[in-house]
């Protein structure tokens, strides 16, 4: 087991501007965290998983939401800062998740977000078809298209390709040829 | 010398008897502002009054408030701090006292980076969290919306104004006017206003009429920034979110026209065209106490 990687939001956020701010406001500076984070997530091993805790932050508002949870899930689906890795989001309280949620749903954009009660919640705009595939993985830990088609009241076939786009999105692991991980449980067995 | 009379009472209606008398004049006329009369003012009074200001060519004079809690108010607030700069004051400006309980939860204060944002959020933090849940009676998770939209409304100056700001907030008990609690906040620019900002991105629709009004609503309802990202331009929706949710009110003004969401407890109208005219972008919002509990 490897330790997981861990990126503190709010250290990133003292260290971008130079200054003592505990909260995620304004487009510039989320700006400049972003780019301190796509760093470390670019120095980061390939195909890890990253866990961006935002537990020390205070106050977000939209702009700097849009900068620091958007963009980067942008850069992340089409770059690949993390050369196959995957990003959880950590410590967003339920204050902030309504606000994280719009931002996502304006890009149609979802995030995979361990909440306060510990347990992994999928946020942003997914298909009724993505939310029951990734409920299913999350359930069982890991799981192939043949383990869930029964359940799921599909064929096989369908359900690989909707566990296929959400690995697309970055919110299961894919794993050899057709398995799937929950990411918090890959999290823990790497 | 042009005098220009202060109503008795200065808010974000009364400010454009101030503008109306000033139409008529050029830009570099000599102008006298006379609030001797003025008994009080609204954060959009003072943080306009500064703006108004920084749009003329030729230092305007001010007359300060003969009545003394007004004038102690007002130097409490911060405003002579900075109207000292832009106005050649003449009357008696009390010496900033000691700090006394007000309801000012944020003194007037300069906006013109980012990092005055960030100010502007951390300290008002503490205090706006006492007054939203203990005096409006909202839920605490309304302070964080109201973070927020104090912050997307600086950046508005931060991100399109191309010079300085201001922005103020105060709490009041409207007992006799509405019967409750507000807060407002009050955001003022003399930049280049809304429909300037549009254009200079070539964001303008493509509509046979453009005025003040249409890149009014382009800006604030439909959500259009000057920046062509698709990020962009959230800021007004977020605000306008924050404030339906608890009942709150929101109107802005750029040039010529103003638009407001008008909430169910206001009888303002949701958008006014060919007022008189006043360079850039000048931002109102109250936020009343919860009396449906």
């Amino acid at each position: 087991m490897t330790m997981p990687h861990i990126i503190d939001v709010c250290a990133v956020l003292r260290s971008a501007v130079n200054q003592d701010y505990g909260n995620l406001v304004t487009r510039d500076t989320g700006m400049a965290v972003r780019h301190q984070i796509e760093r470390e997530l670019a120095a980061n091993r390939e195909g890890g998983i990253t866990s961006l805790d935002f537990s020390s932050i205070g106050l977000m508002d939209y702009s700097c939401a849009d900068e620091v949870v958007a963009k980067l899930l942008v850069l992340l689906q089409n770059d690949d800062l993390t050369r196959g890795g995957y990003v959880v989001f950590r410590g967003i309280g339920e204050e902030h998740l309504e606000l994280v949620e719009s931002v996502l749903k304006h890009h149609g954009l979802a995030l995979v977000c361990v909440c306060d009660d510990g347990n992994p919640r999928l946020i942003g705009r997914v298909s009724e078809a993505e939310r029951r595939a990734w409920d299913m993985v999350r359930i069982r830990g890991t799981a192939c298209p043949a383990d869930l088609a029964d359940e799921f009241g599909f064929g096989e076939d369908f359900v690989a390709e909707v566990l296929g786009e959400l690995s697309r999105r970055r919110l299961v692991v894919r794993r050899g040829d057709s398995g799937f991980v929950a990411l918090d449980a890959a999290d823990m067995v790497q | 010398m042009n005098v220009i009379t202060v109503p008795s009472s200065l808010d974000d209606q009364s400010f454009e008897q101030v503008l109306e008398q000033l139409a008529p004049l050029a830009p570099d006329d000599r102008i006298l502002l006379d609030a001797r009369n003025t008994t009080w003012a609204s954060p959009y009074g003072l943080t306009a009054l500064l703006t108004l200001a920084q749009t003329r060519l030729v230092k305007p004079q001010f007359y300060a408030p003969e009545k003394d809690d007004t004038s102690s108010y007002w130097s409490r607030a911060k405003f002579f701090d900075y109207a000292a700069d832009l106005f050649e004051v003449l009357g008696r400006v009390p010496a900033r006292g000691p700090e006394r309980e007000s309801g000012t939860l944020l003194e007037v204060t300069p906006v013109s980076k980012s990092d005055d944002v960030h100010k502007v959020v951390e300290r008002i933090q503490a205090k706006a969290s006492q007054i939203i849940t203990n005096n409006l009676h909202l839920e605490s998770r309304a302070v964080m919306g109201f973070a927020m939209a104090l912050s997307e409304a600086c950046q508005n100056i931060v991100e399109h104004a191309g010079r300085g700001g201001w922005v103020a907030v105060q709490n009041y008990n409207y007992r006799r006017r509405m019967g409750r609690h507000v807060v407002q906040i009050a955001v003022c620019d003399a930049g280049v206003g809304i429909r300037q900002s549009l254009e200079s991105g070539n964001r303008r629709p493509l509509t046979d009429r453009w005025d003040d009004g249409v890149a009014l609503e382009t800006a604030v309802i439909q959500g259009m920034s000057r920046f062509p990202d698709f990020g962009r331009g959230q800021g007004f929706k977020g605000i306008r979110g924050y404030l339906r949710k608890w009942k709150g009110k929101l109107a802005v003004r750029s040039g010529t026209a103003r638009v407001a969401d008008v909430p169910p407890w206001d009888d303002d109208v949701v958008r006014r065209d060919h007022l008189a005219p006043m360079p850039g972008t000048q931002l109102f919002i109250m936020i009343p106490e919860e009396v449906d509990r």
